[in-house]
């Protein structure tokens, strides 16, 4: 009896001590490349990988489902309705009463009803806020439509996956990350205590590179950087469609940049306070962010310094997910400065990095991106681009949109992202109203004589 | 959502909803997964508030009067069902000939059954009739605050005078539908639904 205990007990010693050398060897093995800024090339093998299981997994669903005699869900990215080429309204109407008569008909009302409906079935704005659907299956249980047509051969290969990624790869992404968070405040900490200006800010580069670099592995991000001839220079602002908060560690990646947000509590407060100490940040108090003047003076007092790195700022507002680009805030392109574009385009099949923040929190959102399979993304730094002369602000910032929209393969939208928990403002349905009159009326006087009359009664 | 869309909607109902309908296998479930990220509360109904939150609808002048279409009489929620009921009266007309399902007797997007839809936006009170003070207030939400009183008045008096034909100065259905003869209502109330 006390034999056997003894010989399992010698066991479990051992197990553990294999386990633990084992740790500690992987740790090493991808700390140290990232510390020195080498790179082995295995993330793109397994990236390789994964590709041919996952088109092996969507064919036995397909076959499992053809057994069945079922049809397979499959999510079409172009749409449910093929939609008519924009024409406006007041086409439509012209087109439905012919050109010559411009009064009121009971039909105006099938044009109304007709986009009301398209619109219920498929609109622009309400799919950007949703993570994408996928043509084939990538393992994860979360993007799967078709439980029923899953062999066992198939749940084998899903549930191995299930423990490579929660048993292996969670555990060691979660340590990687606490050991770039630590290194981050202790070694920023200490770079903000030396003295000389020029020494400081070389090592404080050094730093926020290695302690990123650490963070792409904690999240096995793999990123491929086009014309890195154009990236972001000292003294202008970097402008980038905002998918995630990962979105900040795959530019910082690459480049050192100025962040700007809210202060926060807790460790994100400990952080940024660190930060602050070896390189300039622009962090706001709450109260300080809605006042858009002080923002502007900060922003301008910044891009003023040439010896400052470029601010890195997301005009968008909020996360939207990575298939359109929404209307961007024209407050940063007021500032008069070089605006740097940047497009970033995530691979949806290893794992969908748009963060629904009315789904899930911030940590609930990390530790999903942990057990996923990979990051993968593209990053393509623009030319960068000047307000010209006679442009508005406001229309500068749709020129950069629009830069990056293409780039990117992603759908350009004049919808404000702040739809996402606001409701859309009324002036766009009085616009409407107001097309539709002139449609009526056939021109103008008759509208502005009410209007006046309107304004002298009040 | 959108995962697990086709799950939950059960095989028979996919039936049920194809016999009364028309629609496609492929286009209930994809129509399904549209229901259920329309549908934030995650209890199976759309709300009116559910809704408004899509912004081309929220701007258009007479998404009010859309949204209640969708809603039977005095409720306030609507299952899929009765989403797809409503949705059907817009399938293109050509389509009943693709549908080897028989279609029922008179098919939801039938010509007529296309004009009611739009006579039941006019018709604010469901009492069959579009009345001045209907059409008046349904011309206001279409118009805005652009046209004077006066004017908006001419134009319903005008309206009623050439519809009506049996002098109760309010516009009944038969009416409505002989108003609307010449127009191609079949492909002005169509959307063209992906197979």
């Amino acid at each position: 009896m006390t034999w056997s205990v003894f010989f399992t007990d010698s066991l479990l010693c051992r197990c553990v001590g294999i386990t633990v050398t084992l740790w500690w060897t992987l740790l090493i093995f991808i700390i140290v490349p990232a510390v020195l800024g080498v790179s082995f090339g295995i993330r793109s093998f397994y990236m390789r990988a994964l590709l041919k299981i996952f088109k092996w997994a969507t064919l036995r669903m397909e076959i499992g489902a053809k057994e069945k005699n079922e049809e397979l869900y499959k999510p079409y990215s172009n749409g449910i309705i093929a939609k008519e080429p924009t024409v406006s309204l007041q086409q439509e109407m012209q087109a439905l009463r012919g050109f010559a008569s411009s009064e009121f008909e009971l039909a105006d009302i099938l044009c109304f009803s007709r986009r009301g409906v398209e619109s219920i079935v498929d609109d622009e704005v309400t799919k950007c806020f949703s993570a994408q659907e996928l043509q084939s299956w990538n393992l994860l249980t979360r993007s799967n439509y078709n439980f029923r047509h899953i062999s066992l051969r198939l749940t084998v290969v899903w549930g191995l996956g299930v423990l490579l990624r929660y048993g292996v790869m969670l555990p060691l992404r979660v340590a990687l990350a606490t050991t770039g968070i630590i290194l981050l405040i202790v070694l920023s900490t200490l770079v903000g205590c030396l003295p000389e200006v020029q020494l400081r800010s070389k090592l404080s580069e050094e730093v926020h590179l290695m302690c990123y670099r650490i963070f792409v592995r904690a999240l096995t991000a793999i990123i491929t950087y086009h014309n890195q001839e154009n990236k972001p220079r000292n003294g202008g602002i970097c402008v980038a469609n905002h998918t995630t908060p990962i979105d900040v560690i795959i530019l910082a990646n690459d480049g050192c940049y100025s962040l700007v947000g809210q202060v926060h509590g807790g460790l994100m407060g400990l952080l940024q306070k660190a930060m602050v100490k070896a390189s300039s940040h622009i962090w706001f108090e709450r109260s300080e962010a809605k006042d858009r003047h002080l923002v502007a003076k900060r922003l301008s007092d910044h891009v003023a310094d040439k010896n400052k790195q470029p601010i890195l700022i997301f005009p968008e507002g909020t996360c939207v997910n990575n298939t359109s680009v929404m209307m961007f805030k024209k407050g940063s392109f007021q500032v008069g400065c070089t605006v740097y574009p940047v497009a970033i385009k995530y691979d949806p099949h290893f794992g969908d990095a748009f963060w629904n923040s009315s789904k899930f929190g911030i940590v609930t959102y990390l530790l999903r991106m942990m057990s996923s399979w990979a990051i993968v993304c593209s990053v393509w730094y623009l030319p960068p681009m000047n307000r010209e002369e006679r442009e508005s602000a406001a229309e500068f910032a749709n020129r950069v949109k629009s830069a990056i929209a293409s780039q990117g393969g992603l759908v350009d939208l004049v919808w404000d992202g702040g739809l996402k928990r606001a409701k859309v403002k009324e002036d766009f349905k009085k616009e409407q109203q107001k097309l539709y009159s002139e449609v009526l009326v056939g021109d103008q006087d008759m509208g502005d004589q009410y209007r006046k009359q309107l304004l002298e009664e009040t | 959502m959108g995962s697990r869309a086709s799950t939950l909607l059960r095989e028979e109902e996919i039936e049920e909803i194809k016999k009364e309908t028309g629609f496609s296998h492929s286009q209930i479930t994809r129509l399904y997964s549209r229901f259920t990220s329309l549908d934030k509360g995650e209890n199976g109904t759309l709300s009116r508030e559910d809704f408004q939150r899509i912004p081309e609808l929220a701007i258009n002048p007479l998404g009010d009067r859309i949204i209640n279409a969708f809603f039977p009489e005095g409720e306030d929620q609507v299952n899929f069902r009765g989403f797809m009921r409503t949705l059907a009266h817009f399938r293109p007309i050509e389509d009943n000939e693709k549908n080897k399902n028989a279609a029922p007797a008179e098919p939801l997007n039938s010509r007529t059954n296309k004009l009611l839809f739009a006579f039941r936006l006019y018709d604010l009170d469901r009492d069959d009739k579009i009345s001045r003070d209907e059409l008046l207030q349904v011309l206001r939400m279409m118009v805005g605050v652009n046209i004077s009183d006066e004017q908006l008045g001419s134009i319903a008096d005008r309206t009623i005078q050439e519809a009506d034909t049996n002098g109760d100065a309010a516009i009944s259905f038969n009416e409505f539908m002989k108003v609307l003869e010449k127009v191609d209502v079949e492909q002005k109330m169509s959307i063209r639904f992906l197979h």
